[in-house]
């Protein structure tokens, strides 16, 4: 919520950390194929009807956009929400006015993740953290070593719980004990660096 | 007809079954995979939820090198489907994202022109080979077989426009070709939660009970998918399942590729049947051997 020095709630005025969130966002939904759509939503709910995880959640996808036009994006990246969201696009799908509610919860969660806004043990940050990793030091993903990466940020006991699957995984020949690694290694870190600078790079406003 | 062929991570370890019975289908089809040279991680969701450009960046290196083939891609795991298409998606559409894709490709040597299709096999299979065909060239019927066919949901969603939302028919009109059964089966592109799984597994466990309960209720002897999260999730914790809410699931979950290649002839040793968790013997059910 939007509130001045002392506290009390100014309507129409943002504050620094508001306004710089907002400016992000609106510049990530900018990159979302049909992104604009945002300003058609009716607020009719059915994302939050058809989505199969909303009753776990603490705003709901149709409180986000709300929230958003109440400028307050700063209580959204705060929420259990984003984190809940497991990317299956009912809500994408089912929207009558087109509105790429998926897409712009992806954006949030990279502004979330950005601006390191959650809990410190957080388990999806622990997790994408993990999976980021083996990638860019394998240039594949890893499935042992991405649990047990991810078990050791967060509760290292619930590890021992997975034992009985991974060894009947091993015995099924569906799990390796060493990960692959893929062959041009060199080049494949060459272009994270790259990919990382022009990460950064800002666009110019389109004439 | 000759394709790319992208296997992604999971099918070179847990969906090592899948990668066995896709490549089974294709070739007794008479179709060539190539896969493509030195490929890497799609980047998935999680890397999509980090940053953007890097994400489509390393995403694109795999349409780049496929491109120079000049074939489709095809990308059996749902994930890396959904993943590349995306990105191929983006980067048509948005000049200012591909440039910067495009800067970073070029310093190592690549550059990535748009030229190349991302494809789900099941939809190869449909479109480009025919049911009927398929079902001409079966050695044996499925009959008998009672399958609740589940799409999942990244397959079937927005820009890809794979078949319908929410009734997808393309698995079933092809197992039904093959003699198989079709439960009714409403809840065949819920989300199974994919990696709620593991980060709230109370969530992720609610999902995938209400899936195997729908299934059993309408009386599937086995599940089929198309994604290699769904499979592992409804799979491997169906023990968890049965302790949570005192049930008592025991469904085979397969991937669609396995059905099709043993209606083809193929043995249940070389299309992967040995590695499930939960065991399933096509030949007790499917006993009648066509030629």
């Amino acid at each position: 919520m939007t509130k001045g020095k002392s506290g009390e709630i100014l309507p129409g005025m943002l504050n620094e950390k508001e306004k710089e969130l907002r400016n992000s966002f609106l510049l990530q939904v900018k990159n979302i194929p049909g992104g604009e759509s945002i300003k058609k939503c009716i607020q009719c709910g059915t994302c939050t009807a058809t989505c199969p995880v909303s009753y776990t959640m603490d705003i709901t996808p149709r409180e986000i956009i709300a929230l958003f036009r109440a400028k307050d994006i700063d209580t959204i990246l705060s929420s259990r929400t984003i984190w809940i969201c497991a990317s299956c696009y009912s809500c994408t799908v089912r929207c009558p006015q087109g509105v790429k509610v998926t897409d712009i919860i992806y954006s949030l969660k990279r502004l979330a993740i950005e601006n390191e806004i959650f809990p410190k043990k957080f388990p999806v940050y622990a997790l994408s953290n993990s999976f980021v990793w083996f990638v860019n030091h394998l240039g594949l993903s890893y499935e042992p070593g991405l649990l047990v990466s991810y078990y050791l940020r967060t509760n290292p006991f619930k590890l021992l719980g997975m034992v009985p699957l991974f060894l009947k995984l091993v015995k099924n020949g569906r799990i390796g004990f060493f990960p692959k690694k893929i062959k041009n290694k060199k080049s494949f870190s060459k272009l994270l660096k790259e990919a990382e600078i022009v990460e950064n790079i800002i666009p110019m406003q389109e004439s | 007809m000759n394709y790319s062929y992208y296997p992604g991570c999971s099918l070179e370890a847990s969906a090592k079954g899948y990668d066995e019975s896709v490549k089974y289908v294709f070739n007794e089809l008479g179709n060539e995979l190539h896969e493509i040279d030195d490929w890497n991680c799609c980047g998935a969701t999680y890397y999509m939820a980090t940053k953007e450009t890097v994400s489509l960046v390393i995403s694109a290196r795999n349409l780049a090198i496929a491109e120079k083939k000049g074939l489709d891609i095809i990308a059996p795991c749902s994930s890396c489907y959904t993943i590349l298409y995306k990105t191929n998606h983006i980067l048509k559409n948005n000049r200012i994202l591909r440039e910067k894709v495009n800067q970073a490709l070029r310093k190592i040597g690549l550059e990535y022109h748009l030229n190349v299709e991302v494809r789900h096999p099941l939809e190869v299979l449909v479109n480009d080979v025919g049911i009927e065909t398929i079902a001409s060239k079966a050695k044996r019927s499925l009959d008998g077989l009672k399958i609740a066919q589940y799409y999942g949901c990244q397959i079937v969603r927005p820009e890809r426009g794979l078949d319908d939302k929410d009734d997808p028919q393309m698995m079933d009109n092809l197992c039904e070709a093959l003699g198989a059964e079709n439960v009714y089966f409403p809840m065949k592109t819920q989300c199974c939660g994919g990696m709620l799984m593991t980060t709230y597994p109370d969530v992720g466990l609610g999902l995938n009970k209400k899936l195997l309960e729908c299934a059993k209720e309408n009386g599937a002897d086995i599940i089929i998918t198309t994604c290699p999260l769904c499979q592992i999730n409804l799979e491997a914790y169906q023990n968890k399942i049965n302790k949570k809410f005192k049930t008592d699931f025991k469904i085979p979950v397969l991937f669609f590729t396995q059905i099709v290649g043993y209606a083809l002839g193929g043995s249940p040793r070389e299309l992967g049947f040995n590695r499930s968790l939960i065991p399933f013997d096509p030949d007790k059910i499917a006993r009648e051997e066509l030629r």
